[in-house]
């Protein structure tokens, strides 16, 4: 079969592959910016039981594999009685992991932002939720947009794991072709290049033009 | 379903031994990944277009791709041309690619670190290249690179268990193999997970001291 054929037999079942992996990705990217954010300000807590739990929580779920935690959550808990469906088990696996990544990227840029800002905040009598609310947030995204871009990037590639507990994305649809049709090398490098497409030519320039909003928003651009 | 301490006990040699196997895989991929790393950066740096364009395109490409897809494309694409290759050079050969393109570019970052008038001065002193990249740029840019290189380190083992999926008889592979034998899937799941911990934590503390280390030898030299 020539690749013409194969592209035309074959595409579109890889194209619907592909809108569940975006659909993942864009799910555990929601509940990795939601727990980043989190435990990101946690680390920052001078209350020790609150920024020691946010340590925990950081250095468990990047000390581990994410296939191990993927796999704990959707093979493991069913056994305590817990049973999640592969799409929730895969976003969730996901989002808590590059969210533990992304809390260091969170501390990292509220510690960027200029001691001044705090004092300023203070003097006006500013209580410290609307300090961090108005004063400290919207000045971090500059600062963390161009790390948490890298992460959103590496986010897309992990979601392929997914596939190992059967939610039917991109890779799991390669994996099925492959099985039927044997035509590894048009199947695996069609879907090398779909992912390749989707971080270069949509991903990036997204995360880029967030990026340049940031940068406008706050007068840099 | 609960916890079973003797099952847990029973099964411990067989995971310590497959954890030998992860270390082992993980070793060699970063091997690999160093030294393809350095030539990767070396390609994209030559000043011809014929070969650093090509060169700077593939280390783009193979960085946001999937590794799992990778690793299906190499060991299922090979025997297709011909070539057999064994799970385990797939595995290697596919994550020393992989993270080969991340050291390259973690190299070229602290090249370019090393501020640009340690050249001049070397030209100034009519060192030769070779010698300008041995005794100076060299020993300054890898402080500089070090701590890319450690996490690096890190993620590879770290990525390891993505071996399974095409039957490398890891730390994953065996307790997939365990859960389908004996149909416990608690401790070894759980098991793994905590040997993962108990190796990277100090592995990353480790590497930060290093760092720290060579960062103070470096300062004692300089003055």
């Amino acid at each position: 079969m020539g690749y013409w054929e194969f592209l035309v037999e074959y595409l579109p079942k890889l194209a619907n592959g592909a809108v569940m992996t975006v659909m993942v990705m864009v799910c555990a990217t929601l509940l990795a910016v939601t727990v980043s954010m989190v435990f990101g300000l946690m680390r920052l807590s001078s209350h020790f039981a609150i920024q020691g739990a946010a340590t925990v929580y950081i250095e468990f779920f990047r000390g581990t594999s994410l296939l191990v935690q993927l796999y704990w959550i959707y093979y493991v808990l069913p056994l305590m009685g817990l049973t999640l469906s592969p799409f929730i088990s895969g976003v969730l696996a996901l989002g808590l992991n590059f969210g533990a990544y992304g809390a260091e990227i969170v501390r990292g840029g509220i510690q960027a932002v200029p001691r001044g800002q705090y004092e300023a905040a203070l003097a006006l009598n500013m209580s410290p939720f609307s300090r961090m609310r108005r004063i400290i947030i919207p000045q971090i995204y500059t600062i963390i947009l161009p790390p948490a871009a890298n992460l959103t990037v590496e986010l897309l590639k992990a979601t392929a794991l997914v596939a190992l507990i059967t939610v039917v994305d991109l890779m799991f649809v390669a994996k099925q072709i492959n099985a039927t049709t044997w035509l590894s090398a048009q199947v695996f490098g069609t879907a090398l290049i779909i992912y390749y497409a989707m971080a270069r030519f949509a991903l990036i320039p997204f995360l880029r033009w967030l990026e340049l909003i940031a940068a406008r928003k706050i007068g840099k651009a | 379903m609960e916890w079973r301490w003797e099952f847990a006990w029973e099964i411990l040699p067989r995971m310590l031994w497959a954890t030998g196997n992860t270390l082992l895989a993980a070793g060699v991929g970063y091997t690999i990944a160093v030294v393809l790393g350095l030539v990767l950066m070396l390609g994209q740096r030559t000043p011809y277009r014929l070969i650093n364009m090509p060169v700077r395109e593939l280390v783009e490409f193979v960085r946001s791709t999937p590794l799992l897809v990778q690793l299906f494309f190499v060991f299922f694409v090979a025997p297709q041309f011909g070539i057999k290759l064994s799970a385990w050079t797939a595995g290697m050969l596919t994550i020393g690619l992989h993270f080969g393109t991340y050291l390259s570019e973690v190299y070229r970052g602290a090249l370019e670190g090393v501020p640009k008038s340690q050249w001049e001065a070397c030209r100034a002193l009519n060192f030769t290249t070779g010698y300008t990249y041995r005794r100076v740029i060299l020993p300054q840019a890898f402080p500089i690179a070090l701590p890319g290189m450690g996490n690096y380190l890190v993620g590879i083992f770290k990525d390891t268990p993505l071996l399974a999926t095409i039957g490398v008889a890891e730390l994953m592979h065996t307790a997939n193999a365990l859960g389908a034998e004996t149909y416990r899937y608690l401790e070894p799941y759980t098991m793994v997970g905590f040997i993962f911990l108990i190796i990277s934590l100090p592995t990353a503390m480790g590497l930060r001291r290093l760092e720290a280390a060579v960062a103070r030898a470096q300062g004692n030299t300089r003055h």
